[in-house]
């Protein structure tokens, strides 16, 4: 059993991310005036639907951490709208968002300094018990137990530190955290890569578990390719600033119809000499540009070897190309027809 | 026909809080002119510990090689001067860090740091180590070399940095270039872009590579042959081929599954490595890898397995090599 299930089913939406721009304010001078932004996210939208896994994959600078932060308001939108279960989320005022927080939890990357290191793993994960008053005082200890327990670790070890676990354990401590007040969606971001790969699996298997048990939803942020084949149900792929593929997992990773995706997956190296030698890599040229001042048109047309004048001049539009597995497969590719041929 | 390099025995340990770090023990190889082979183990494997003691890298305190020899071109590495193992450093062997954020000096031009072992090793004077600096640059696919040498390191992207970092491995024409996972803090395609300009350096050039890494995906392309460390062993080391199709040791095997491919509609459950890395402040008694082995049996508990054959050139520190390699190739059960 994997974390995909094939739930990605439109039927309900958990999560809608309407036209979402995360802008950082550059400021120069004496009087630290505005003279531009990094465009980190840039009108982006999509669904999150109950029960999937989607995969967020890009380079760094890309976005995608931020997206996630937006979504949990754990970053400010500059524009847009995040609706949580139709609840807007970006403009909610602090104390009804704590309340909408116990539903919707992170999951960080490095579990080195995610984790207080002066707290026991028994308050790391009661907190959000207490912080949201769960239950009575009296069967926190309980709850963490079960918590731990449910994540595969010793529950005798509610007593230690962060110090005394390998960092494998510290990503099971950080989901027992997240799961504490039994939310319905999790941002995961990057959360195996700081991992070793014989325990990366270990990881990964559990969330799966976890979310088959609990019905969760997962927003699952990655650089690893193959690890988002593997857990999600469906795609998107990010850019700088924008999300320029979404569809079904089979759809993005088999037919991929942007550029940027061809050349992202043919980058990906697999654990096999004869393929990998015959391998034709499409390697891309230069560096991504900096989201301060991104090109004209599409952003990825000074790297694209198929850009032609429309690309340097109008902005792409994330538009519906076809259905593949009951899902939409969008594509932000003037050239999507001609290229898929 | 005498080796390029040849390792013997080697063994480095640290010291530190009153324990003993056993980070290598007593690892053999050797490489040929012009080969290439990659090292792959996890993070205390001893992967890079192992390469650190063949470049005299080790500083007492904490660390020290306390035996074995490192043949390079005939002559015992371990016994040089520190004098002498400067000249061989950044001369003959040089070495290509993770890290090109950190590995170059911020406050100092490309240019003069490309310039300086030119002129060190070389004893280039300074206008045609200027000139052989531009010819490195564009030789790593820098554009606009000669004016860029005035630059610094933060004007240059992370992927141009190690470019930097590789034209400087060449700077004097190395027999031997060591990687230490010089792609790990690279995205995917800028990992492709380096990955493609080793190979095609390596074949102009001739120079014989040892590429460490964690990921076994990135170097089944690359390289002739592989060596697998666990816990400061060697525990297993064939040609490139025969390791990903026919590996000969547990841990190998189980690395392999817990990779998920980008090309399959893997569904399946990943087959995980159960348990965690060993503890190194333990001489072990035993096979390392036991403790989290599906197949051990009494005799992997008494004593440690030597790396012994399993084919040609093709060794593995497992007691049951032959039959688990049945199991794993061709399903049968046991």
């Amino acid at each position: 059993m994997s974390i995909a299930n094939g739930a990605a089913s439109p039927s309900t939406t958990l999560v809608e991310v309407r036209n979402l721009k995360v802008h950082f304010p550059i400021r120069r001078g004496l009087l630290r005036r505005q003279v531009g932004a990094v465009r980190a996210v840039d009108d982006v939208s999509f669904d999150v639907y109950q029960g999937e896994t989607l995969g967020l994959v890009g380079e760094s600078g890309c976005g995608k951490s931020t997206t996630g932060l937006a979504m949990l308001k754990l970053q400010a939108a500059t524009a847009g709208s995040v609706l949580f279960r139709g609840q807007e989320v970006t403009t909610l005022p602090e104390g009804q968002m704590r309340q909408l927080r116990r539903h919707m939890m992170m999951v960080f990357q490095d579990p080195y300094s995610s984790l207080n290191p002066r707290m026991t793993v028994g308050s790391i994960i009661g907190e959000p018990l207490s912080v949201h008053q769960i239950g009575e005082p009296s069967q926190r200890p309980a709850r963490v137990k079960e918590l731990l327990r449910m994540v595969g670790l010793n529950p005798a070890f509610i007593n230690r530190y962060p110090h005394e676990f390998s960092g494998g354990q510290r990503q099971r401590v950080g989901l027992a955290r997240a799961l504490a007040t039994s939310p319905a969606f999790i941002v995961a971001d990057e959360p195996i890569s700081a991992l070793d790969v014989s325990i990366q699996a270990q990881v990964v298997n559990l969330m799966g578990d976890l979310k088959a048990e609990l019905g969760l939803t997962y927003l699952m942020i990655s650089h690893d390719l193959s690890m988002v084949r593997y857990i999600s149900d469906r795609v998107a792929v990010m850019y700088l600033g924008k999300i320029v593929e979404l569809g079904s997992r089979d759809a993005v990773f088999d037919h991929p119809m942007h550029p940027y995706t061809r050349a992202l997956m043919s980058a990906v190296p697999v654990a096999n000499p004869k393929l990998e030698r015959q391998r034709k890599r499409i390697i891309l040229e230069g560096d991504v540009p900096s989201p301060a001042r991104p090109p004209a048109g599409c952003r990825f047309n000074p790297r694209c070897v198929f850009a032609k004048d429309i690309c340097r001049q109008q902005e792409p539009e994330l538009r519906v190309l076809e259905i593949s597995d009951g899902v939409e497969h969008r594509v932000a590719c003037h050239l999507a027809e001609e290229l898929a041929v | 026909m005498t080796h390029l390099l040849e390792v013997k025995d080697l063994v480095t340990r640290f010291y530190s809080d009153g324990a003993t770090i056993h980070a290598v023990n007593g690892i053999s190889y050797t490489l040929d002119e012009g080969e290439s082979l990659a090292i792959v183990g996890e993070s205390g494997s001893g992967k890079s510990v192992g390469v650190m003691s063949i470049m005299g890298l080790i500083r007492f305190p904490p660390g020290r090689v306390e035996g074995g020899e490192v043949l390079f071109k005939g002559r015992d590495l371990l016994k040089l001067s520190p004098d002498e193992m400067r000249a061989v450093r950044g001369g003959e062997i040089s070495m290509v860090f993770q890290d090109p954020m950190t590995s170059l000096n911020p406050v100092l031009s490309v240019g003069q740091q490309l310039m300086e072992p030119l002129r060190a090793h070389l004893g280039l004077d300074k206008a045609a180590a200027r000139a052989r600096a531009a010819e490195l640059l564009s030789l790593v696919g820098l554009p606009n070399a000669a004016e860029r040498l005035k630059d610094y390191p933060f004007q240059f992207s992370g992927g141009q940095r190690q470019r930097i970092m590789i034209a400087m491995a060449l700077t004097c024409n190395p027999s031997l270039l060591i990687a230490d996972e010089p792609t790990t803090a690279l995205d995917v395609t800028i990992q492709a872009q380096i990955v493609e300009l080793v190979k095609e350096l390596q074949e102009r050039l001739n120079t014989a590579i040892i590429w460490i890494s964690h990921n076994l995906a990135l170097v089944a392309g690359m390289v002739d042959k592989v060596i697998v460390m666990y816990s400061g062993y060697i525990i297993e080391q064939a040609p490139v081929d025969d390791l990903y199709e026919q590996p000969a040791h547990p841990y190998t095997m189980g690395l392999l599954h817990a990779i998920p491919s980008l090309d399959q509609r893997n569904q399946e459950r990943l087959a995980s490595i159960e348990g965690m890395p060993p503890d190194l402040r333990k001489a072990a008694t035993a096979c390392p890898f036991a403790p989290r082995c599906p197949y051990v049996i009494d005799r992997c508990l008494q004593e440690v397995p030597p790396l012994r054959a399993v084919g040609p050139n093709h060794t593995s520190a497992c007691w049951r090599a032959e039959e688990l390699r049945k199991i794993h190739n061709f399903g049968e059960e046991l």
